[in-house]
């Protein structure tokens, strides 16, 4: 932690809110920068908190920045510069975390509560509709009185109060 | 009817969550640790320009042959000075072959650190712009790795190494390494 | 002297807390209408006294009192007056006193309008919102007391962040509590239901308030955070799924669901304890995000100094506060009588299928958030949870979510028809559809994402406009109709089409934002988005407690002079941290945004320019949202502790012998 702490101030004084992506790292090639700058996106800054390394100013983000883009001018498809970045950083460094054993449930948690919500929602309003016992409660006098009154007064029972 | 047991579901669910925070604020976990995806793995190639004068590039060769520690350093980085004596006992009492990779560093000033506080490296290399560090996954300076006998990494440190990780964890190492 | 003041006072309003939080209880079970009365004094006894404490502190900034330790850890005597204000609550003890009180000014709201409420359940509320309030000032005070001294004083203060240093934190932070501790009444309202084991339409009419105020308060909170973050961070990005930022998004799902049941429970006398559960978690959730920001078990750029010793006490108040609640609720929600049948396609089903979403939105906001956390303890293995994790699951359950919204409110309640309802939207859904194929022909081929949720966001507001002037239009009398709308309608109708602005807001800004950067000399031109953008150079303008490096860009359009943008880059001398200060020109419909970088040390500096189209909607669009809210707040029906129970039940004429 408190390496942490040196870094950042070291950082902060040696190269201050340098911006992100820089125009010395533009690549000439218009379609590999285009793609570049999508992967920079989604790769996170390994020193920062929650930073792709497209928009960090840290050091290390420039330089994986430039790591991504020698990838692409050596001819590596998107896949394969992901894959030179995790075999270097592991699954960490990706802001969309693989889809495998250990993050099943965080890919599926939303959806698998979704359905079975959705499910249980279903067979509740099902099995409502099928048992009409309770549909016939037993009034009190005093509301077989209210009813009465309702009727005779020709008022709808649930009105916009 | 036996509906009254989704009545607890919330009340589990709390339970699993704040076990997990319990569990994180008693261990002494790091929130910021990012982990190394290197250890287990043989280490990345290493092709470096000498940072001493007259002495061969640092290369895997380098490496093979017997357990070393690998250590990236600058001499602009505050917690290098300090886990540097840990450095030099290491290479001096315990005999164990130190490689240092000058990180972002100009060969003078990384010399002039040498100078001053110690050279513990057998072999001692320049990283001038980050490019050998990326190879190694490095997050910052000071990181350092220990590297068996057949060129896998064993144990990866981000940050500044202490007394206790060099009897704890380096020596065994170095030791089962051989 | 004052500092003293103010941690006695501190002191005191625990021990009236303590008082508050259990004698009314009391008095409530043995039904002693003495002893339920108590809790009107002493929650405004509370608010005095937390009140004092706060005063002694903001004092204690605006004299820089460097003798107590807070000031000199977070303030300094060259700071602009408005950042010594402002920097009361720029820090973890400060925050915390504003939490405190902002709660005890919620305890006191509900005794000085709850006259129309129940003596129990008036007792009960308060007695549950002061026994919330012992657990912050006893957390204060013995964890993190505002008022420790030093000795002997330093000189000056360490200042304060310079990134806080922004008049954002003299709203951000304020109304976010707002926010996050109004949702404190309705966990309170949901407890004090419980215990007395009755949830009926008036308890959902006079928590229906409070939840709408505090999730007005959370809106605008939110909002405001979002936009500071976009000017202060220089790269025109406007929410990052930070994990404090998820924080505060989770109660505000859960609060925009509870705002929707809570009409279920009042109309129709159904949802009943699934509305008490989210009372529950909205507050709670509200805690979990305090927890998070304060206690370092998550990394993020909001955090505060961390200290696990707090950690454990947040986390055990949280425990006792989130579990206490939901131990009842396992306890005492089973005996609630479930209310008024309906069939699925109803508005009674609308606002389960909103429920249902939301609450999966809110889940799969929690699932992200806090799966890295778990899965490092399980199994060590790292993984980030960023932006494009949530684009590919929040993102798409939002789209069933508004497809719903704007057929809803066609729907009656108890049992409805679809057809009727989709053909009176048949003209918005076609230009809904249309607006989406030209945005994916016309605009942007890049991304087809971007135009269906530009579609989703036409269909939002054009659906909703169509609901209106279904009420409304049609033969004689349309403006008596008009004018008759009630108030609560009329909200609901701005914050839904509000929804809708933020859904353009976030297409424009972010999918088919324009951006440039070069390093540019004195004299420069690039062009850019139509405009021509000419350095004309760049000087140095001390500040208060900075330099500033400050570029002027001149602007034209077509030749014509256009504008002219000023980024700067300011050196806080006290941190030596440099900040960018981003130059932004709106016409409220697109942003010029531009930011300076470094200097090549040979003339030339980097220039960073973004074409932000439609990104003020995004705000714009929110504080529709929020005004929605606060005009349905003063619908005569909603109005903060209207109705009494049954009084309204049935008309007087209609009123039968008895």
């Amino acid at each position: 932690m408190r390496r942490r702490a040196l870094l950042a101030a070291a950082a902060a004084l040696a190269a201050p809110a340098a911006l992100a992506t820089e125009p010395s790292e533009i690549l000439t090639d218009p379609a590999l920068e285009v793609r570049a700058r999508a992967i920079g996106r989604t790769l996170r800054c390994v020193v920062c908190q929650n930073q792709a390394i497209d928009d960090s100013t840290a050091e290390v983000a420039r330089d994986m920045r430039r790591a991504v883009r020698e990838r692409l001018v050596a001819g590596d498809s998107d896949p394969a510069v992901y894959a030179f970045m995790v075999a270097r950083y592991g699954d960490y460094v990706l802001l969309k975390p693989p889809f495998k054993a250990g993050t099943w449930a965080l890919w599926l948690g939303a959806p698998a509560v979704l359905a079975v919500a959705a499910v249980a929602l279903f067979v509740a309003a099902r099995r409502r509709a099928r048992s009409p016992a309770p549909a016939a409660p037993v009034l009190s006098d005093a509301e077989r009185q209210r009813v009465a009154s309702l009727l005779a007064s020709g008022r709808d029972p649930a009105p916009e109060r | 009817m036996s509906t009254r047991w989704l009545y607890l579901l919330p009340l589990a669910t709390l339970g699993i969550v704040a076990g997990f925070f319990a569990w994180s604020l008693t261990s002494d976990r790091n929130p910021a640790s990012i982990g190394s995806a290197l250890v287990g793995r043989p280490a990345p190639t290493l092709n470096a320009a000498p940072l001493r004068e007259g002495e061969t590039a640092v290369t895997d060769a380098s490496l093979r042959g017997r357990p070393v520690v690998v250590n990236f350093f600058a001499s602009w980085c505050a917690p290098c000075q300090l886990e540097h004596p840990i450095l030099m006992r290491l290479a001096e009492r315990e005999g164990a072959t130190v490689v240092g990779i000058a990180y972002k560093n100009k060969p003078a000033d990384a010399l002039a650190f040498l100078k001053r506080l110690g050279d513990p490296y057998k072999h001692a290399g320049l990283d001038p712009d980050g490019k050998i560090a990326i190879d190694w996954g490095l997050s910052g300076v000071p990181e350092t790795y220990v590297i068996d006998a057949r060129g896998i990494v064993r144990l990866h440190f981000r940050g500044p190494i202490s007394e206790r990780d060099v009897k704890d964890s380096i020596l065994p190492a170095l030791k089962a390494g051989s | 002297m004052i500092p003293e003041l103010g941690h006695f006072a501190l002191i005191l309003a625990l021990c009236v807390a303590l008082v508050q939080g259990t004698v009314p209880l009391y008095g409530a079970a043995r039904g002693e209408p003495a002893l339920m009365a108590l809790g009107r004094m002493a929650a405004l006894a509370q608010l005095a006294l937390v009140g004092v404490a706060f005063a002694a502190l903001t004092h204690a900034y605006l004299t820089s009192d460097f003798t107590v330790a807070n000031v000199v850890a977070n303030s300094h005597s060259a700071k602009p007056m408005l950042y010594k204000f402002t920097g009361v609550w720029g820090n973890h003890e400060g925050s915390m006193l504003l939490w405190t009180l902002i709660l005890a000014l919620f305890g006191a709201a509900v005794a000085a309008f709850g006259e129309n409420l129940p003596e129990t359940l008036r007792a009960r509320v308060l007695a549950i919102q002061a026994l919330l309030g012992v657990g912050f000032l006893a957390f204060l005070l013995f964890t993190s007391n505002p008022f420790e001294r030093v000795f002997p004083p330093p000189a000056d203060g360490n200042g304060l962040n310079p990134l806080l240093q922004d008049p954002g934190l003299a709203f951000h932070p304020p109304l976010l509590y707002l926010g996050y501790v109004g949702f404190s009444v309705a966990y309170a309202f949901a407890v004090a239901a419980l215990i007395e084991g009755r949830v009926d339409a008036a308890w959902a009419r006079w928590v229906r308030p409070w939840t709408l105020a505090a999730w007005c308060f959370l809106t605008l909170g939110i909002a405001l955070g979002s936009w500071w973050a976009y000017y202060i961070l220089g790269w025109g990005g406007f929410w990052f799924w930070d994990p404090v930022e998820n924080a505060s998004l989770m109660p505000w799902l859960a609060g925009t669901a509870l705002l929707h049941s809570a009409i279920v429970v009042e109309k129709r006398d159904a949802l009943k304890s699934w509305t008490v559960l989210l009372a529950i978690l909205a507050f709670s959730l509200s805690l979990l995000g305090t927890f998070l920001v304060r206690s370092g078990v998550l990394t993020s750029v909001h955090a505060f100094a961390q200290d696990p010793a707090r950690g454990l006490y947040i986390l055990a108040f949280l425990l006792a506060v989130t579990g206490g609640g939901l131990g009842l609720y396992a306890w005492r929600a089973p005996a609630l009588k479930p209310g008024g049948l309906f069939q699925p396609v109803s508005r009674e089903g609308g606002l389960i299928l909103n429920n249902l979403l939301l609450s999966t939105l809110a889940v799969a906001v929690l699932l992200g958030t806090l799966y890295p956390l778990f899965l490092d303890l399980l199994t060590g293995e790292k993984v980030s949870v960023g932006p494009p994790f949530f684009n590919a699951t929040f993102v798409p359950i939002c789209a069933p979510l508004f497809a719903a919204l704007c057929v809803g409110p066609f729907l009656s309640w108890k049992r409805s028809d679809l057809w009727p309802a989709l053909r009176r939207l048949q003209i918005a859904f076609a230009v809904s559809v249309a607006a989406a194929l030209i945005a994916a022909f016309a605009i942007d081929g890049r991304s087809t994402l971007a135009a269906i949720a530009f579609g989703f966001g036409v269909w939002l507001i054009l659906g909703t406009l169509a609901g209106a002037l279904d009420r409304v239009a049609g033969g004689a009398g349309a403006m008596q109709r008009l004018r008759r709308l009630p108030r609560a309608f009329i909200g609901m109708s701005i914050a839904h089409a509000g929804l809708g602005v933020v859904v353009l807001g976030c297409v424009g800004a972010g999918a088919w934002n324009l951006e440039a950067m070069r390093a540019m000399k004195h004299g420069d031109r690039m062009s850019f988005a139509g405009y021509e953008f000419t350095l004309r150079g760049v000087e140095e303008v001390p500040g208060p407690n900075w330099i500033a490096e400050r570029a002027t860009l001149e602007v034209t359009r077509g030749g014509a002079p256009f504008t002219t943008l000023r980024p700067e880059r300011r050196l806080f001398t006290v941190q030596r941290r440099l900040i960018a200060e981003t130059a932004i020109q709106t016409n409220l419909v697109r942003d010029l945004y531009a930011t300076l970088g470094e200097s090549d040390g040979q003339g030339a500096w980097v220039v960073r320019l973004y074409f932000n189209p439609l990104a003020p909607w995004i705000w714009l669009g929110a504080a529709f949202c929020a005004l929605g809210g606060f005009v349905s707040l003063t619908d005569r029906r909603l109005r903060v502790g209207a109705p009494s129970r049954r009084r309204t039940v049935l008309p007087p004429a209609a009123q039968p012998a008895e």
